[in-house]
């Protein structure tokens, strides 16, 4: 027997075990999502017994892993009968491991699920996750949460409607996208703070008396993608119905790309882009060079998230300042931002009453104390544990605002399992003049009318 | 004493289950799964050949095909010309520090390929590297935002990859060439035949083999190409540098659609096969 033949009858011989085997998926133990009758929950944690429990973060960034190992620790120390197994991971890495980690026999107990449907909404329809609507009532979250805030981390049993249903996570952080600006490159440009928050309309006109005086008035590193997305939902947030760019946002049925509101959104980034309001090339340059260069006063303008505060302030000292977007008149404020990653507890997890507790803890008025002391935003509390100083005084000051007399925009990425690619293609070919606004949203609007049907 | 005809089959036993456990398993696996539609955590449907109907009617995959066949021009055809030529210098001309220069050709192919695309990723930056020289020879015209441009980023990624297989390809075709006995060329020089006649009628034909070997492990290096355009672009600007291999791990990893992934990464697999076979009949002939 030659030993290609012999390949060939391996080959059919596996073949034939593997056909044997069952059908993906079928093996695992989840169900359709639906709730198990709650037992009785039980929130004294030291009557637990001796338990080890596995949390999965993404908290890598300075601040952030200083919060969490402070707040273990003082976890262990008022419950010495619970062992934190903590393994923390960059966000792209947690996201990609997670699928496989969650279906595996020994899944973690806690996990941080980005609250999008292609994480979180997946996790849900696939029963992976546990509500936590009888803990929320036996801790008194709902107390301790506004509504908006838990919405954004709320599903339906089946994973179908997004924002309202069950709460399946917490946050312990809030997030906001607005413009962080530099007080000496506006200086230059003979505008100052008050000159251009007044309006929308100010604010775009100082784009070109910035760009007339010579100077670059945005800087943006849109090599992978997504930054724009935080560009463009500032932007949209101008023209659209927060309600209409919410239901979008969310992936929910009943909502259209389609409008003259969406195509103003787009038509004005394009336009940025012809004016030569932008870097050279966005689209050839990285993200982390991107504020870096901003940081060394490249441009006046970057239109980014709040995370990003903390490093500026390192690289720029008080030249740096940030705000929401002003909105045009008559408008509500309005734009892109939400809360830090939900922890969420795992359906199969035998240890929910200690995880449950360990999320309480981690949230707490104490909790967000120690995420203020270490340089994070606190989702709750924020205006109370706002700094004296500095660039993070502005940017609790602006997701409070924004909370509370406007309208903080979901992430257009979270839409449909598959948006985050495709707004990060269509934004890049926008953004590269290869796409009318037109075309840009007939993109959108295929991708979210497929998932919606 | 007979050997039993069965004995020779039981010293392949070990590696056969080795590579039947991690080899032809997997692959057959991956072909259940692209039969299904499956995201990954949940249950799943039987939905036949739909998953490859769904490949041949998606206009970025078959732009992602599109793409892994340009590369084969930078992965292979390229530093074939270059390292024929460069290995006929080497081997013929007299060059001081030859060794030294191999090792310098080859040292793209030991350094590991996200290390090189992080390199590149630098150079290729709007005030990198390559900018930067390019302005000061007073090219600014040129100096363009390479990896972030519908035109250039995709040959900018295969010149990485040009770059890489170049070594590769050149010290393969000098170990060809070293065997070739001198008496055929002095043979040559007597009879008036020039360098570049020497080259075409008899180096070229007598590293036939060789040719297939580099021809074979580049292209397939090009097909399966994933770490250098994650690294680099992430399928971008739009969608105009996506490879079959990076839409495998966007599908399975990302977007929950493990069956189009496994449609896909089987698909590669046959192409792989199917070309190198093309290759291996058309090139590796024994020399005459």
């Amino acid at each position: 027997m030659t030993s290609s033949r012999w390949i060939g009858i391996g080959g059919i011989a596996a073949a034939a075990l593997a056909l044997a085997a069952c059908a993906p998926g079928a093996g695992d133990a989840t169900g359709s999502g639906e709730q198990e009758t709650p037992t009785e929950v039980s929130t004294d944690l030291a009557s637990l017994g001796e338990i080890t429990l596995t949390v999965w973060d993404q908290e890598v960034r300075g601040g952030q892993d200083e919060q969490m190992t402070r707040l273990n620790e003082a976890f262990q120390d008022a419950y010495p009968n619970i062992t934190i197994e903590r393994n923390s991971q960059s966000f792209d890495d947690l996201e990609t491991t997670l699928r496989g980690a969650l279906t595996g026999n020994d899944a973690p107990d806690v996990v941080q699920a980005n609250n999008s449907r292609s994480v979180m909404g997946a996790f849900v329809g696939a029963g992976l996750l546990r509500g936590l609507d009888d803990y929320a009532d036996a801790y008194g979250w709902t107390d301790r949460y506004a509504p908006s805030v838990l919405a954004m981390s709320s599903y339906s049993d089946d994973g179908t409607t997004f924002g309202e249903g069950h709460v399946y996570g917490l946050p312990q952080t809030g997030e906001v996208v607005g413009v962080f600006y530099s007080t000496s490159a506006l200086a230059d440009a003979g505008l100052d703070l008050a000159t251009v928050t007044g309006s929308w309309e100010d604010f775009t006109d100082s784009l070109a008396t910035i760009k007339d005086s010579g100077a670059t008035p945005l800087e943006l590193g849109n090599l992978d993608g997504w930054p724009a997305v935080h560009v463009f939902g500032p932007i949209q947030g101008q023209f659209a119905d927060p309600q209409e760019i919410a239901t979008l946002a969310m992936g929910n049925a009943g909502g259209t790309w389609l409008t003259d509101a969406n195509e103003e959104a787009a038509a004005t980034l394009q336009g940025w882009v012809e004016d030569g309001y932008f870097n050279d090339g966005p689209n050839g340059t990285d993200y982390d060079a991107a504020w870096a260069d901003f940081s060394k006063g490249s441009a006046a303008y970057l239109i980014a998230g709040s995370w990003l505060a903390a490093d500026l302030e390192a690289a720029m000292g008080d030249d740096v300042g940030f705000f929401a977007p002003p909105a045009p008149a008559g408008r509500d404020l309005a734009t892109t931002g939400a809360t830090g990653l939900p922890f969420a507890i795992t359906a199969n997890s035998p240890h929910a009453d200690a995880a449950a507790g360990y999320l309480d803890f981690i949230t707490s008025p104490d909790a967000m104390t120690i995420l203020a002391e270490t340089g994070n935003m606190p989702v709750n509390d924020t205006a109370a544990l706002a700094p004296a100083t500095g660039v993070n005084k502005d940017v609790f000051a602006a997701f409070g605002e924004v909370t509370t007399t406007g309208h903080l925009l979901p992430y257009l990425d979270w839409a449909t399992p598959t948006m985050a690619d495709t707004i990060g293609a269509a934004l890049q070919d926008l953004i590269g003049e290869q796409s009318t606004p037109g075309e840009f949203l007939d993109t959108l609007e295929a991708d979210y009318a497929a998932f919606v049907g | 004493m007979r050997h039993p005809r069965h004995l020779p089959y039981l010293y392949l036993a070990p590696g056969l289950v080795i590579f039947a456990a991690f080899v032809l398993y997997p692959l057959a696996r991956s072909a259940q799964f692209s039969l299904y539609a499956w995201d990954g955590l949940g249950a799943s449907t039987w939905v036949g050949l739909a998953n490859y109907a769904d490949l041949l009617a998606d206009p970025v995959l078959r732009a992602a095909f599109g793409h892994a066949f340009v590369l084969i021009g930078f992965f292979s055809l390229v530093p074939l010309a270059l390292g024929l030529a460069l290995a006929a210098i080497l081997t013929h001309g007299r060059v001081r520090g030859l060794g030294m220069f191999r090792t310098v050709v080859f040292l793209p192919q030991v350094i590991a390929m996200v290390v090189v695309a992080v390199a590149w990723r630098q150079i290729y930056a709007p005030d990198g590297t390559l900018n930067t020289a390019l302005r000061a020879i007073g090219l600014d015209n040129l100096a363009i935002p390479w990896l972030g441009d519908y035109t250039w980023t995709l040959p900018a990624v295969g010149v990485v990859g040009t770059w890489v297989q170049l070594g590769l390809v050149t010290v393969l075709l000098m170990a060809g060439m070293a065997k070739l006995p001198k008496e055929m060329y002095e043979a040559a020089r007597i009879d008036g035949a020039g360098p570049v006649r020497e080259f075409f009628a008899m180096t070229a034909p007598n590293v036939r083999a060789e040719m297939a070997v580099a021809l074979t492990l580049t292209i397939i290096a090009a097909l399966k190409t994933f770490d250098l355009v994650y690294v680099t672009t992430g399928g971008g600007p739009g969608n105009s540098t996506t490879v079959p291999a990076y839409e495998v791990y966007t599908r399975a990893f990302r977007e929950g659609a493990v069956g189009s992934a496994a449609a896909i990464a089987v698909t590669l697999a046959i192409l792989i096969f199917g070309i190198n076979l093309i290759v291996n009949k058309l090139v590796d002939r024994p020399a005459g």
